[in-house]
């Protein structure tokens, strides 16, 4: 299909591409049909509204920089969207590129995917560890230097 | 909004299924207990709104300002 897109304007998507959040995101409740789409750059996504084409996230994995993240959902969240193995499960941080200053990570709302069933949704950890603005670069940085 | 004033361990119910409990006051501090079926979310506010805060900053991002993130000689 044909969706139109912020970073791309208007390319075509197959089925695969598509992940549908069944309670939106926060703030965003009412906007559920999205499709992830590989970045110009690695190792960056989108995650573009299916609903408007200025509603596009960009994403990244947390665990490339934040190595040591975890994140502690329940069960039933789980559920929700229809896990049933823990292989099928991808978590991503939303990136928010500010006009001036570094770009930031919120690692205190990932959100939580299900590739299987292709359904996702954004969870909220408690952990005092997890903020909304993780500096990328920098925790990248210290990862290295804690693991050489 | 509908308000309550409640003595230390009362209760109110929401909806028949929902439970909150006043279970400690300590100075300006109240201990509230939620008592709720599993898939009744419950958080504080500030960490909702933080998070609902930075999903509208992040749309504000521009893809041609993608940083450059090196991950060269990362071990599997």
């Amino acid at each position: 299909m044909t969706i139109e897109t912020k970073a791309f304007g208007k390319i075509e998507i197959d089925e695969t591409q598509r992940l549908r959040f069944p309670r939106g995101l926060l703030g965003f409740e009412k906007f559920k049909e999205f499709a992830l789409l590989k970045a110009d750059r690695e190792p960056f996504f989108h995650l573009q509204s299916l609903d408007m084409a200025e509603i596009s996230f960009i994403l990244i994995d947390p665990f490339l920089f934040r190595p040591d993240y975890e994140l502690d959902v329940s069960d039933a969240e789980l559920e929700a969207i229809k896990v049933k193995n823990q292989e099928d499960v991808l978590v991503f941080a939303i990136v928010t590129i500010p006009a001036s200053g570094t770009t930031t990570a919120n690692l205190m709302g990932p959100l939580v995917i299900n590739k299987e069933a292709r359904e996702g949704f954004q969870a909220i950890l408690s952990d005092s560890r997890w903020q909304t603005k993780h500096d990328i670069l920098r925790e990248l940085a210290e990862t290295r230097k804690a693991s050489c | 909004m509908l308000i309550l004033t409640r003595k230390l361990d009362e209760r109110i119910v929401v909806q028949g299924d929902i439970e909150i409990a006043v279970l400690e006051i300590r100075g300006d501090q109240v201990k509230l207990g939620v008592q709720a079926p599993r898939d009744v979310k419950v958080y504080r506010k500030e960490i909702y709104e933080a998070i609902q805060t930075e999903n509208r900053a992040a749309l504000a991002a521009t893809t041609s300002a993608l940083p450059e993130i090196d991950l060269g000689g990362k071990q599997g």
